[in-house]
């Protein structure tokens, strides 16, 4: 195998990685405190809303948005690491 | 100034605009129609994305379903955002690396297969039409609500106008409407929800607003959660549906919005892989303002629903109710006699819509023929929430006016999306690709051009014409989508072992296990069924998940059996893995 196929799989392999955690977050915020965790969550106030409710209708999205950025910087910052960024 | 005045203005001066700018940005070559010419900026990618994605239903319908439905309706806010995270992480990046113009093309070359090319290209266009029938049909409501304009009229004068910027401009037209249907559509909702936020809370940013406090110290919530027990409703924060359900549905809905064709498709537009990455970032955020007000929104008009007309006089109700009662969206029947308008929970018409007799009651309320038993005496359509929700608050009449206008433009801007679809799908996928490869830039772009101009007719007359069917196939358009797209993509690009036999035998088994379920449960084939037959406790809505989950392991089990990919297949596998070089989006 070259080194360029190397660097490939390297790459990948991290890419692969940062995918992991940040679907994990994506699931834990929306099915998870949103769907399964609802009801024991909603025990627990944040001002007005319950706290799975708030989840569900607002905090989920928020987190998806941060998500999208995060890796955005994640991978450039990756790119760059291997030599993909122009 | 009268609403009809301001309502014929600013749709006058939008109409105006987008016609502007689609003079302003005229194709010339199939690049430039197909995806812009592979050069928008990813801010101005973003906001078209946001405009494409955010339909009619999203502007008009969202909030009204859950104002109705209260934490259920969590499903479509979730779904509906989530997706797009997997669209962003798991999608985008590498389409755009592969550098075609359509998801058929990416079918068709990772599966090296036409009969996969061609499977692609029919589901794509299934999902479109049904879409597009739907926002014709937006714009025609809009029309005749606020300008009492015929309906069909309504969407006459809507179809003129996607089509006078879809043949002038393709994608470079269409990117560039967008961008400005974004801006008006997204003024015209916040709006009127700084107002009412303001007036019920104290606080104008509506997500905040929507967990303040009312006038008297208690939480917003915790009031409407006390008026919804009062008149016998479920809790409005608590829903009626079941956990797996609405875990079912969620994802179904995220899965299918990431394998919509007409969003995948705004990622060809962009000039970079980097690029890619940060347009669906900004889109999300532009779809998160929408997102994250409606279910603010949604609690403000139903609490204001409810406060105005609940126990009141027929006589001393405002004007607002009448109107709709006369457009045929609120009806009342007053079963006790007391001309006092009871609202609990119920069905207060024993069929779906209400059906007035012309007769005037005591009250002088329209009379209707279908009043059911139940002690609740007033229907309300949930469409008209976003519509009637500034009249219901009192606002100025220039607001209530932006409202039609932002309507119109979520509405059009989707339908040119999806057009921009289906005419590729047949002049690039169909045409260039399978009939006749030896085809000239120039005619390519004039087949595009005509197909648009069917594409559009077609749409138009489903618009007047809708079939009773299409209420539960659009709802259901999102299931077939990720049956059967979403897995064939995905592992296309994670699988490197995936052959075409794994995945055209796993999209084949996933539609067809989705139509059978839909078939079976919505329209009463094959011996129907009711909620208590639905397999797992799963509604045809959420069912998409379990098809989606049995055509991957049917593509994983079958590609394992047969022979692995040729090696010019994994060879691309391997390079649209990698951001760089990835060159403009181009045929070749």
């Amino acid at each position: 195998m070259s080194d360029k196929q190397d660097n490939a799989n390297a790459y990948w392999k991290e890419n692969i990685k940062y995918l992991a955690i940040l679907l994990v977050i994506w699931f834990v915020v929306s099915f998870g405190c949103g769907i399964l965790f609802r009801e024991e969550l909603d025990t627990i106030r944040l001002g007005g809303f319950k706290l799975g409710f708030w989840f569900a209708q607002q905090g989920s999205i928020y987190v998806f948005v941060i998500l999208i950025f995060v890796y955005v910087r994640l991978m450039n910052k990756l790119d760059r690491k291997y030599g993909y960024d122009e | 100034m009268s609403v009809q005045f301001w309502t014929w203005l600013l749709v006058g001066i939008t109409f105006a605009l987008y016609f502007g700018i689609a003079i302003w940005a005229r194709a010339g070559s199939t690049k430039e129609f197909y995806v812009a010419g592979g050069g928008v900026s990813p801010l101005a990618n973003g906001m078209a994305t946001a405009a494409d994605w955010m339909s009619a239903a999203s502007f008009i319908s969202m909030a009204g379903i859950i104002s109705f439905s209260g934490y259920d309706g969590s499903v479509y806010l979730m779904g509906w955002t989530g997706g797009y995270v997997l669209l962003a992480l798991l999608l985008a990046p590498y389409l755009r690396k592969f550098g075609k113009f359509t998801v058929p093309d990416f079918i068709g070359d990772r599966y090296y297969s036409n009969t996969a090319r061609t499977v692609a290209v029919i589901c794509a266009l299934i999902v479109s039409f049904t879409y597009v029938a739907g926002q014709m049909r937006g714009v025609g409501i809009v029309f005749s609500q606020f300008l009492q304009v015929d309906i069909n009229l309504g969407v006459l004068i809507g179809m003129t106008v996607v089509l006078t910027f879809a043949l002038l401009g393709g994608m470079k037209g269409i990117t560039y409407t967008q961008v400005a249907q974004y801006c008006v559509l997204i003024f015209a909702f916040m709006v009127p929800a700084f107002f009412i936020s303001m007036q019920m809370t104290g606080n104008i940013i509506p997500q905040i607003g929507m967990g303040g406090k009312v006038e008297g110290g208690a939480f917003l919530l915790d009031k409407l959660d006390l008026l919804h027990t009062e008149l016998g409703f479920n809790e409005y924060t608590s829903g009626t549906k079941s956990t797996w359900d609405v875990f079912a549905i969620t994802l179904a809905l995220m899965t299918g919005t990431a394998g919509l064709p007409h969003v995948i498709v705004r990622f060809f537009t962009v000039p970079k892989v980097k690029d890619a990455r940060k347009s669906a970032g900004y889109a999300l955020l532009l779809i998160a303002i929408l997102y994250t007000t409606a279910p603010a929104i949604a609690v403000f008009s139903r609490t204001n629903l409810i406060e105005t007309v609940s126990n009141k006089e027929y006589k001393e109700i405002p004007e607002w109710f009448k109107n709709w009662e006369n457009t045929g969206l609120i009806a009342w029947a007053d079963k006790n006699g007391d001309g006092k308008i009871q609202y609990v929970a119920g069905s207060a018409l024993s069929s779906k819509k209400p059906m007035y007799t012309d007769a005037r009651g005591a009250s002088g309320e329209r009379m209707v023929s279908n009043a059911s038993d139940a002690e609740n005496e007033l229907y309300v359509d949930r469409d008209i929430m976003v519509l009637a929700n500034p009249e219901i608050a009192n606002l100025p009449n220039w607001v209530i006016a932006l409202v039609a206008a932002g309507g119109l433009a979520a509405a059009l801007s989707t339908a040119a999306g999806l057009l921009l679809v289906i005419s590729t799908s047949i002049s690039h996928d169909l045409i260039k690709k399978q009939l006749k490869p030896d085809i000239s830039d120039k005619n390519e772009l004039t087949a595009a051009r005509i197909s648009i101009f069917v594409a559009i007719l077609i749409a138009g007359y489903f618009g007047i014409n809708p079939p009773g069917f299409v209420a539960a196939v659009v709802a259901l358009a999102f299931g077939l989508a990720a049956a059967s797209f979403f897995p064939a993509i995905i592992l296309g690009i994670f699988d490197k072992r995936m052959n075409s036999q794994g995945a055209i035998s796993g999209m084949i088994v996933g539609i067809v296990l989705m139509l059978f379920y839909m078939m079976k449960f919505k329209l009463d084939m094959f011996g129907g069924g009711t909620s208590e037959d639905w397999w797992f406790g799963t509604s045809p809505e959420g069912f998409g998940t379990i098809a989606m989950c049995v055509n991957i392991v049917i593509s994983l089990v079958v590609s394992r059996m047969t022979p692995a990919p040729p090696q010019d297949v994994q060879d691309m596998v391997e390079s649209i893995r990698i951001p760089s070089g990835a060159g403009e989006a181009s045929d070749h």
